[in-house]
């Protein structure tokens, strides 16, 4: 990992990376989402709005892998001050919480045929608001210390302490059992019939693969920015 | 009560904000690398 802190290595990777992960993502994606939506059967409970899963789960992922990068590159930033770690984790912020929007209104849009309300203040779907509100609150907070000329070690701070959430989103279920089912997809097996199943781990790699070159090209975007920054301060500087 | 207009309704939602996403992050990371080069050559 201490090889790719360094800018220059970063960007020969992340280049050819950025196309890859963005094309084989979008392919991925649209046949995991048109077998979902045509190839497989309706549930025989839930019936039609089973199709929302296949958006669901994977918004729901990305929201949360999104904050355990966030927490990872906040540790590697304050431990080993990488100069890419605060990077990646401000690149990570607005797609993890675009992804968490998707997933409560995509649950929302589920909950309303399946348990006749939109929102309902279960353990899941408000540990999943509360995520939202830290990933906005985190946002706010990296901008406002970049524009004080900040190190950024207050954002890393948070982005280590707000993990905390994510156990809570995970045993939400186990914990109070309320409106939420539990655990559909565990690491002995699914509770989901195959028939049903197999498009979701098609559509989740592609919008993982998606989710990787969206903070690529958002990682590179920030460092052109600071290119330019230390050039006109330079340009300026000089006789 | 018909299920497909919600199902509708999530894909068109999460297709879009995705796809916004994903666009913007283009244009930006194509205009600061622009703008990085051009700098460069002056």
């Amino acid at each position: 990992m201490h090889i790719f802190a360094n800018p220059v290595r970063f960007l020969q990777l992340a280049r050819p990376l950025t196309g890859w992960c963005g094309w084989i993502g979008a392919v991925l994606v649209v046949a995991g989402l048109g077998a979902g939506l045509f190839l497989t059967p309706p549930d025989y409970l839930q019936g039609e709005t089973v199709r929302i899963m296949y958006l669901h789960v994977p918004s729901a992922w990305l929201g949360m892998a999104g904050w355990g990068g966030i927490a990872v590159a906040s540790i590697m930033e304050l431990v080993w001050r990488h100069p890419l770690a605060g990077i990646a984790a401000r690149a990570v912020a607005l797609p993890g919480a675009v992804f968490t929007g998707i997933c409560l209104a995509t649950g929302s849009i589920w909950g309303r045929p399946t348990w006749g309300t939109w929102w309902e203040w279960d353990g899941r779907l408000t540990s999943m608001l509360v995520l939202l509100f830290v990933y906005i609150a985190y946002i706010a907070l990296a901008e406002a210390e970049a524009d004080r000329g900040g190190q950024g070690r207050i954002a890393a701070i948070f982005g280590i302490v707000g993990v905390v959430n994510l156990p809570i989103i995970h045993f939400s279920v186990l914990w109070w059992r309320t409106l939420h089912q539990g655990e559909s997809i565990g690491i002995t097996g699914s509770s989901i019939a195959g028939s049903i199943l197999w498009p979701l781990p098609v559509a989740l790699v592609g919008f993982t693969l998606l989710f990787v070159s969206i903070v690529l090209m958002r990682m590179r975007a920030m460092l052109a920015r600071q290119k330019v920054e230390a050039r006109l301060r330079r340009m300026g500087t000089e006789p | 009560m018909s299920q497909w207009p919600f199902v509708i309704a999530a894909y068109v939602l999460a297709g879009v904000a995705t796809l916004a996403l994903a666009l913007a992050s283009f244009v930006q990371m194509r205009k600061a690398e622009r703008a990085a080069e051009a700098l460069k050559r002056r």
